[in-house]
C-alpha cells in the first residue's frame, strides 16, 4: 500500500462508523429523555433528585464505589439479579437521564446498588456500614469511610445526627463520632437509588 | 508488486554501508524525545505498580492504610490504571512510535521541540491527574477518571504529536509504506479523535447518563484496540524481522489484518455492557465484531508465526525477540479470550468479575507491554549509543514479569470463574461469591510482587544504561551467541 490517500481515507472511514453507531446514535438516542409523569398519582419518574443527593453523587464518583458496585439489574437470562432481590424489574436507559456521572459498573466484588435505598432504607444503616462495614456486614471487604467521619467531644447533649456504633469502633466516653457533609450527601444519594417504580417501557415487576 | 518485500537484505555491501550510516543519523536525531518519553515511563511504571500493589494488598486486607481518603482503595485503584495506562503504556508507546517513524520515513526526525513540548505537557497531565484522582477530583468514569485540568493537558500533548507525524509522514522518503507504518499512522490519528469525543460528551459537557455507558465503553475498549493494538502491533512487524533479519511472511495477511482490525475493532465496544440498559441491536453489533476480530487476530498471528517459524532458538539469545515474542503471541492469547468473553453464554459467567481483570492484564501487560519492554532493549542502545550494562539483569526482568503476570492471570481467571458461576446461582449468598474469590485475591498480590520486583529490576538496568554505568560495550547485550546473525541487516 503506497496510496496514503486511500490508507488515509480508509483509517477516517473504517473509525467513523464505529463513531456513528457507538457514539452519536446513543447521544441523539438515549440520550435526550424527559420524564415520564404517573397519570393517576401525579408523581414523576424517575423522580427528581435532591440537592443533597446530587452533592452525593459526586461523594461516590471520588471515593471510587463504582469499581466494586454496579447500578444496573439485567433482565431473566442475564444473571440471577432479579431473583436476588436487587430490583423488581430490569432497569433500563431513561433510569439514569438524571445520573451524571452514570455509574453502571463493570465489576461485583459488592453487590449491585442500583436499588439500594429500596433494600436498605435505614439512613443510620448506611452510616454504620460505611463506617464499619466488616462489623454490619461480617466477611466484607469494603474499606470503612470513617475518614468522613468525624469524633467530636459531646457538648452538653449528644448529637442528633451521631452515628450508633459497634465496638471496636465505639467512640470512647464522652465523645461521639458525627457524619461529615459529605458522609450525609452520600448517604442521601444511597437512599435516593430506588428504580422500582413503573416506567412505561418498565412496567413494575416484569418478571 | 516489488514493493512487497520492503524489508530485504541490502543488495551490495556499499548499499549496506551507506544504510548503516543512514541508520545512526536517524538513530541520534530522535534521542532526546525517545529518552524523554521512555523515561518518563519508566518513571510512571514504577509509581503505577506502587499503586497496583496498595489496591491489591487493600483487598486483602481492608483495613490497610484506610484511614486516609487519598489512599482508599476506589481512589488507589483508578490512580493505578491511569497512571499506567496513561503514564507508563501510552509514553512507551509515544516513544517507540516516534523513533519507528523516523526509521520507516527513512528521515532524521524533524521538529522535535514539538515532542519535547508534547512531553512536558504529557507529564504535567498525567501528574495532576494522579493528584486529582486521590485529592477526590476522580470521575469514576472507567479509563476517564482524570479530571478536566488534566485530560486537557493530555490533549494538547497528543495534538502535537499528531501534528508532528503528520508532518514527519509528509516529509518520508519516497517508496513502500511498510505495514508498520499503517498501524502508526492509524494510531495518532484516531487517538485525538477517541479521546477528544469522549472527554468532551462525558465530562466537559456531559449528556445524559443513559447514553454515557455506550460513549465510555466506545472509548475504554477503542483505547485498547485502537490506540495500544496498533502501536504493538506495529512494534512487533518491525522488530521481529529485524532482529531476525528476514521479511515478514505475507504483505496480504498483513493488508487483510490492518483493514479487518480497523473495522471490526472499533465497534467492539458494546460488549462491555451486554445485559446492560441498551437497545439489542447495539449490544448485538459489538458481540458481532467482537466474533469477526477472529480475521485480524489469526491473520496477525499467522504472519507473526511464519515469520519466526524455523528461528525460535533467536529467542535464546535476542533479549528483545524474546520480550516481542511473548507479547505477540500474548496478543493472540488475550484477543482470542475476549471473543471467548464476547459470547452471551459465556459473558453471562465473565461479567462483573475478576475474570475481566485478567484479561485486561492479559492485554494490556502480557501482550502490550512485554513489546514495549523488547523495544526498549532495541531502541535505547541505538539511541543513546551505550548498552545495557547486564545481560543478568535482563533475563531477571523476564522472568519476573513472565511468570508473574502469567501467575496473575491464572489465578484471576480461576477466581473470576468461581465468582461468576457463584453469582449465577441465585441460591448461593453474595457473601459467599465474595469468599471464594480470596485466596485468588491473595495469589494476585504475590504475583504483584513478582512483577514489581521485575519493574525495579528493569529501572535499576535503564537508570544504569542512561548513566553509562560500566566500560563501553562494543556488541550488544545479548543473553548468548547470536550465532553470527546481523540483526539490522534489512533495509529501513
Amino acid at each position: 500500500m503506497n496510496r496514503m490517500p486511500v490508507i488515509v481515507v480508509g483509517i477516517f472511514l473504517t473509525f467513523l462508523s464505529s463513531w456513528i453507531g457507538l457514539v452519536a446514535y446513543p447521544y441523539l438516542n438515549l440520550g435526550r429523555f424527559t420524564p415520564v409523569t404517573d397519570p393517576d398519582s401525579g408523581e414523576v419518574f424517575p423522580p427528581p433528585m435532591s440537592g443533597l443527593a446530587v452533592a452525593g453523587q459526586r461523594v461516590y464518583a471520588a471515593s471510587g464505589c463504582v469499581y466494586c458496585h454496579s447500578q444496573q439489574v439485567r433482565q431473566v437470562g442475564y444473571g440471577s439479579d432479579l431473583e436476588r432481590g436487587w430490583g423488581s424489574r430490569p432497569t433500563v436507559a431513561r433510569d439514569f437521564m438524571r445520573e451524571n456521572p452514570v455509574f453502571l459498573g463493570t465489576m461485583r466484588t459488592g453487590p449491585d446498588l442500583a436499588n439500594i435505598g429500596a433494600r436498605q432504607p435505614s439512613a443510620m444503616w448506611q452510616h454504620q456500614h460505611l463506617y464499619q462495614p466488616s462489623v454490619v456486614s461480617p466477611g466484607s471487604i469494603m474499606p470503612s469511610y470513617r475518614y468522613l467521619y468525624r469524633l467530636q467531644k459531646i457538648e452538653g447533649q449528644r448529637s442528633a445526627n451521631a452515628i450508633d456504633l459497634l465496638p471496636p469502633d465505639a467512640a470512647p466516653d464522652g465523645y461521639e463520632v458525627v457524619p461529615t457533609h459529605e458522609a450525609e450527601a452520600l448517604v442521601a444519594y444511597l437512599l435516593s437509588l430506588n428504580r422500582n417504580y413503573p416506567l412505561p417501557e418498565a412496567p413494575e415487576s416484569s418478571q | 508488486m516489488s514493493a512487497t518485500l520492503t524489508m530485504k537484505p541490502e543488495a551490495t555491501a556499499e548499499a549496506e554501508a551507506r544504510a548503516k550510516v543512514e541508520r545512526a543519523e536517524i538513530d541520534a536525531s530522535t534521542r532526546l524525545p525517545v529518552v524523554l518519553f521512555y523515561g518518563s515511563a519508566v518513571f510512571w511504571l514504577l509509581v503505577g505498580t506502587l499503586f497496583a500493589l496498595l489496591a491489591s494488598f487493600k483487598m486483602n486486607a481492608p483495613t490497610f492504610l484506610d484511614q486516609w481518603g487519598w489512599l482508599t482503595y476506589g481512589r488507589v485503584r483508578p490512580a493505578h490504571l491511569n497512571a499506567v495506562a496513561y503514564g507508563w503504556a501510552s509514553s512507551a508507546a509515544i516513544g517507540t512510535g516516534l523513533w519507528l517513524m523516523a526509521r520507516l520515513c527513512r528521515a532524521p526526525l524533524r521538529h522535535s521541540t514539538l515532542l519535547i513540548g508534547a512531553a512536558i505537557f504529557w507529564n504535567l497531565g498525567v501528574l495532576l491527574g494522579t493528584f486529582g484522582i486521590l485529592s477526590g477530583d476522580g470521575r469514576s468514569i472507567e479509563w476517564l477518571e482524570f479530571p478536566n485540568y488534566a485530560s486537557g493537558m493530555l490533549f494538547v500533548a497528543y495534538g502535537l504529536i499528531a501534528v508532528w507525524a503528520v508532518i514527519m509522514f509528509r516529509f518520508r522518503q519516497p517508496g513502500h509504506v511498510y505495514v508498520s507504518q499503517w498501524y502508526l499512522l492509524a494510531a495518532f490519528l484516531w487517538f485525538p479523535w477517541l479521546y477528544s469525543t469522549a472527554n468532551l460528551l462525558l465530562n466537559f459537557q456531559p449528556i445524559q447518563g443513559g447514553a454515557q455507558g455506550a460513549v465510555n465503553w466506545w472509548y475504554g475498549h477503542n483505547a485498547l484496540g485502537l490506540w495500544f493494538t496498533p502501536i504493538g502491533l506495529a512494534t512487533a512487524y518491525y522488530l521481529i524481522p529485524k532482529v531476525l533479519g528476514r521479511p515478514i511472511h505475507s504483505y496480504y495477511l498483513s493488508i487483510l489484518g490492518f483493514w479487518s482490525l480497523a473495522l471490526f475493532y472499533s465497534w467492539n465496544g458494546m460488549h462491555h455492557l451486554i445485559g446492560g440498559p441498551f437497545p439489542a441491536w447495539m449490544i448485538s453489533a459489538s458481540v458481532v465484531a467482537s466474533v469477526m476480530m477472529f480475521i485480524p487476530v489469526v491473520t496477525t498471528a499467522i504472519n507473526h508465526h511464519m515469520t519466526v517459524r524455523g528461528n525460535f532458538q533467536a529467542l535464546k539469545w535476542s533479549p528483545t525477540l524474546r520480550f516481542t515474542v511473548f507479547g505477540a503471541m500474548c496478543y493472540t492469547l488475550s484477543s482470542v479470550q475476549g471473543i471467548f468473553m464476547a459470547i452471551p453464554s459465556l459473558n453471562v459467567v465473565t461479567h462483573f468479575t475478576h475474570y475481566t481483570v485478567g484479561h485486561a492484564h492479559l492485554g494490556l501487560y502480557a501482550f502490550f507491554t512485554m513489546i514495549m519492554f523488547g523495544a526498549m532493549y532495541y531502541i535505547l542502545p541505538r539511541v543513546v549509543g551505550w548498552e545495557w550494562p547486564s545481560a543478568r539483569l535482563i533475563r531477571w526482568h523476564f522472568w519476573l514479569t513472565a511468570v508473574g503476570i502469567g501467575m496473575m492471570v491464572v489465578v484471576l481467571s480461576i477466581g473470576g470463574i468461581l465468582q461468576g458461576l457463584a453469582l449465577l446461582d441465585p441460591g448461593v449468598t453474595f457473601m459467599v461469591t465474595l469468599e471464594y474469590t480470596k485466596p485468588w485475591l491473595f495469589l494476585r498480590s504475590v504475583s504483584g510482587i513478582l512483577l514489581t520486583a521485575g519493574h525495579i529490576v528493569f529501572a535499576v538496568s535503564f537508570t544504569m544504561l542512561l548513566l553509562r554505568v560500566g566500560v563501553r560495550k562494543t556488541e550488544p547485550t545479548l543473553f548468548g551467541s547470536d550465532q553470527g546473525r546481523k540483526p539490522e541487516r534489512l533495509t529501513v
